[in-house]
This record gives structure tokens, sequence and C-alpha cells, in this order.
């Protein structure tokens, strides 16, 4: 027998809690406080989301006094016709597609670098996005249409079934036994780069006028918005947060570890599975509608991460706010830049989404 | 048996790669601290995840008188708490935070209030109440494992299965960890199964001790009779003796490696 005396007198007990919750410790105060500041944080994201919603609302080729703007939404009547078309058909839709394309990418991002433990997992970077525009290129080239609520959805839905299967892909590798994380997000790289080929291919054998709208569509562009499409995004989007909601607790036991998780009982595959499940809907349908908009998936995560932690309680619809936040304001650039036209908002993420993506790395480097 | 561990026959290991085969554990009651030790590959570490239910296994593993083969995974999970030896995570998460995750998880029927009175307990008993708001990528390898190992504890298990859980910790938290999982194992009437290298840590602080060799038990039981220099040489391939200090607790010495 051991020597040293039994201390459990003198420790604190593990006893499991009794029927009679005592008031809350001090920890556990200390903890609300904690949780009141990210509160506020979100809060604070959602205003500064609001605010450049109005803002790309507000701004466009056309002249359009800001109170006449303010007034259009609340008052439609008290516009003319013409400005009426031009708030309600063109910016408005622009700007929730904006902000529904972007929080769907933001959530996506977030859920596909939890489930495969990767900060460089994205739908963007593992081939999600390439194989949207392979789909929405096969349907240009081939000519196929589909008319559904007086829409041609041919180029979207062909873009989701691509997206679809690269999802479909990367989740039968994770599904297979013996699979690591680290081998499905190399099997995603690849992915990139066989559709990235694949694209080349169809630009290669398409005709002029096909050519130019597969590169207009690979661009991104929020110009395609119209509300049946907003409704589908916006539907799909809502699904996924509260579908996502359910399992915050888990994904974020999953981030203290996969063993870990696995032995609080966490069945960590089939959460894996779920997640890519969701992030290929999200990504899928964000994308199919709008071309290829890349980064807001990889860097709305880490804008959330570094303001929220990693509880996805607050995680997930931080990268949700932070994405959306991303590509309103990056709406508001592609009007801006240059007065009279409205770049491809594709060209405008990437451009703006690798210096800040490069100052997030440096700084976490430089405060680790 | 009635109460207790008991172990019969446990085959696991990788497909085409038995580990262990046949272990066997008897005679171990509640509010008992079993080292399990051996050298290195010989399968500590399959034996604990096989009796927790994360690796196949072949034999039964009965707790306090059920088979744990004839519980669901969930309900096995729930009553043996597992810490494995890689370490968790650096995240950003915060460490109030995994443990409040792990209870949400596994304890879902708690209320809030609950919760939260087992994550004030088990801080208090570990002394962690400085890095509990602190993120788990700020923390020291040794404190990453506190956190871990608090992880565990606050669900309240009846068996913990501890793979090394001192292998990042300095000497003073190994005393202070050890202690805590020996009065907690004694005071609720649980079991622990701990695997260690350190053979002073299993001399001081368990009651029982599995030697594992060659993916069999070469010897099982109190420490004190079973740690023996023949034992040593046989299981580690050393010439080992063990003494008593000026204090009265045995120590290993080991003298020398023998030529394999």
């Amino acid at each position: 027998m051991s020597a040293v005396p039994d201390s459990a007198t003198a420790l604190a007990p593990t006893s499991p809690p009794s029927p009679t919750p005592p008031p809350a410790g001090p920890l556990a105060q200390r903890y609300r406080h904690f949780v009141r500041r990210r509160l506020l944080l979100l809060a604070a994201l959602l205003a500064v989301l609001c605010a450049s919603v109005v803002a790309d609302i507000a701004l466009g080729p056309s002249t359009f006094a800001f109170a006449d703007v303010l007034r259009g939404l609340f008052t439609p009547g008290a516009l003319s016709q013409a400005q009426q078309v031009i708030l309600w058909e063109v910016r408005l839709p622009y700007a929730v597609m904006a902000v529904l394309v972007g929080a769907s990418l933001g959530l996506a991002g977030a859920e596909m670098q939890t489930a495969l433990n990767n900060p460089l997992a994205s739908p963007f970077t593992l081939g999600v996005s390439a194989a949207a525009a392979v789909g929405a290129s096969a349907a240009v080239v081939s000519g196929f249409t589909l008319l559904t609520w007086g829409e041609n959805l041919a180029v979207p839905l062909c873009a989701f079934v691509g997206a679809a299967c690269a999802t479909a892909l990367i989740q039968l590798l994770a599904w297979r036994q013996g699979a690591t994380v680290d081998t499905v997000v190399l099997f995603g790289i690849a992915l990139l780069f066989s559709f990235e080929a694949l694209l080349w291919l169809l630009q290669f054998i398409a005709d002029s006028n096909a050519l130019q709208q597969i590169v207009f569509w690979t661009m991104g562009s929020l110009g395609r918005a119209t509300w049946t499409k907003i409704g589908i995004v916006g539907t799909v989007l809502l699904l996924c947060l509260l579908w996502s909601a359910r399992q915050a607790w888990a994904l974020t036991a999953l981030r203290a570890g996969e063993d870990q998780a696995r032995s609080f009982g966490i069945a960590v595959e089939r959460l894996r599975l779920v997640t890519l499940l969701r992030v290929s809907l999200l990504a899928a349908t964000a994308l199919s509608f709008v071309g290829t908009i890349g980064f807001v998936g990889l860097v709305g995560p880490h804008i959330a991460r570094m303001l929220l932690g990693e509880d996805h309680r607050y995680y997930l619809p931080g990268s949700a706010l932070a994405g959306a936040l991303m590509l309103s304001l990056a709406s508001i650039l592609s009007k801006a830049l240059v007065p009279g036209v409205v770049l491809p908002i594709g060209i405008i993420t990437a451009l703006v989404g690798v210096p800040l993506f490069m100052t997030l790395v440096l700084r976490q480097r430089r405060v680790a | 048996m009635k109460d207790g561990l008991q172990i019969d026959q446990l085959t696991a290991g990788y497909p085409g790669r038995p580990v262990l085969q046949g272990v066997d554990l008897t005679g171990v009651p509640p509010g008992t601290l079993v080292a399990v030790v051996g050298p290195n590959a010989v399968g500590k570490s399959t034996l604990l995840k096989a009796v927790a239910g994360l690796r196949p296994a072949q034999g039964r593993v009965w707790l306090e008188g059920t088979d744990l083969a004839t519980l669901a995974p969930r309900e096995r999970l729930r009553r043996v708490g597992y810490l494995p030896q890689a370490l968790p995570q650096s995240t950003s998460l915060v460490a109030y935070e995994t443990w409040q995750s792990a209870l949400r998880a596994s304890r879902s029927e708690w209320s809030t209030a609950q919760r939260e009175a087992a994550i004030e307990s088990v801080v208090a008993t570990l002394g962690l109440q400085a890095l509990a708001l602190r993120r788990l990528d700020e923390l020291s390898g040794g404190q990453r494992q506190m956190v871990g190992l608090a992880q565990v504890i606050v669900r309240a298990p009846r068996l913990l299965l501890l793979d090394e859980p001192t292998s990042a910790l300095d000497l003073r938290w190994q005393l202070q960890v050890l202690q805590a999982v020996r009065a907690l194992v004694l005071q609720q009437g649980a079991i622990g199964l701990v695997a260690v290298h350190d053979l002073n840590l299993a001399l001081r602080f368990c009651q029982h001790v599995l030697v594992l060799g060659g993916g069999s038990v070469l010897a099982a039981g109190a420490p004190a009779t079973v740690l023996t220099p023949v034992l040593l040489q046989r299981a580690y391939g050393v010439l080992a003796r063990v003494e008593r200090c000026s204090e009265g607790h045995l120590l290993v010495l080991a003298d020398a490696a023998l030529p394999q």
C-alpha cells in the first residue's frame, strides 16, 4: 500500500451533482461575463453588417439620394417607377444575395475547417468551387436549358450537381475506413487541380459566345440575383444554420481533440459526414447562383475565430456574419472602385481576400 | 464479481496484428487505483482503449457486476472516462468550454446549474482556477494535460482509464495529479486504471499493478510484492533494485540495461 496519506478529505470532492443545484459559483459567473462579451461582439458584427447593407443599396451607377433609398425601402410607393425597379429589382436583390452567399460560404468554411481539423479547408481550396464551375460550364457548352419559375435554372442546377459531386467524392473518402483527415484534405486539393483541368478542357472546346459566358461565370457576379434565387439560398442557409446549431456542442467537443470527443460518446465519423453534407448543401447552393467566389469561406471563419474563439455556439453564427460582411463590403467595393462600372465580385474577393488572409496569418504567427 | 472490475481473456489489437492476447485482471475492488505498466509498445494504450470500447476486442470486461459489452456504446462511455495519451488539441477554445462541451455531450440530462457545480468542484480539486478562461493554444503541454484530465473527471465516471496522465507534467504536478485521482477514486468507490512509465509513481500511489509483457499479463497484484528485481529484468531487460528509502517508501533504482 502507498505511504501517501489519503487526501480525500483535504481535496474538494467531485461528487455527482445534487438534485437541488447550488447557486452559480464564482467560476461560472466569470464564464458568464466572458460569454456576455462574445454576445456583444456578435451584436457589433451584426450592426456593422446592417450598415454595410444600407451602404451597398445606396451605391450604384445611377444617382440615387441616400434619403430616397431609405424612404423607398419602407414606402416603395414614394419613389418613381424607375427608382422602384432599380431599388427592388437590382440593388436590394444584389445586396441581400451578397449577405446570404457570404453567410453560406462563411458557415460552410467554418464547418469544413472543424470537420477536417484544418484551418486551410474551405469550399474554394478543396475544389468545390472549381467543380461548380465545371458543372456550370458543361451547361453552357451543351446549351442545356431548364425553365422553372420563369427563369433558366440550367446553369445553377449543373453547378450545384458539380459542387455536390466534389463534396460527395470528399465524403466518400472521409467515410472509407482508414482515410485520415490529412488524406481527405490532400484529396480535396488534388480534386481542385482535376476540376480546373476539366474546366480548361471545356473552355477549349467552347465556341466564343460560350467561352465568354464561362469566363464571366468563373469571375463570380451578384448580378444574377433574383428573388427566387434569394429564396432558395436563404432557405438552405436557414435550415443549415438551425441544423448546425443542434450539433454545436458536439463540434465544440471535436475541437478539443478527436480521441477526447470519441470518449464522450460522440460518433466522430458520423458527425464528420453529416457536417460535410451540410457544407456541400451550403456551398453548392450559394456558388451555383453567383459563380466562383473565393476566400470568403476561408477568411470568414478565421476572423470569427479571432474575435469569438471556437465555441461553436458563437463561432458558427460569427463565421456566417463575418462571411456576409466580407461579401457585402466586397459588393460595395465592386461598385465604388471604377465609377459607373460594377466589377465581378469574385475579382474583388480574391484581390482583397489574399492580402487580408496573409495579414491574418502573419498576425497569428506574431501572437504565437 | 459483483463489485469492482474484472477483465476476462481480453484480446485486442489491429487487423492482422494482435497486440494483447488473453489479458486477465481480477480482485480489483471499488476504490482501487491500478497501475498498468510495461515496456513501450506492449499494449498499455490498446488495453485502455479496448476496455473503454474504443477498439474492437474479444473477451469480457465486468464493471460493478455489468458486462460492459452488453451496454450500448454511449451508455458504456458514460460509465467509463478515458483520457487519451494525445494532449487536447491546440485550439482557441478556452478550458472551461472543453469541460462544458464534455458534459453537454455525455451528461445531457444534467441541468446547467448541475454542470456548473461539477466543473467548479473539479477545478477546485485540481487547482485549475487560473487556467479556466485561458485558450488552449496559450497553454503549455502540461497545462493542456491537466485540462484533459479535468475533462474526464468532471463527468464522474465509475471507471477512469488514464493513458499516461503525467507524461507532460513536472514533478510537483505529477504528485498533485495522482494524489487527486487517488483521492477521487477512494472517495467515490470508483476504479482507476492508469498507464504509467514511472514505476515509483505506481509504487507510491497505486494499490494494484498490472505488468504487461509479450502481449499478456506478466504479473498482477500489490505493487510492493509484484515489482521485484527479477520481474523488472524479465519485463524491461534491466538490472534494478527495489529499496526502501529513509521515509519508508519503496523505490525502484535501475542500474543497467541488459544487452538485447
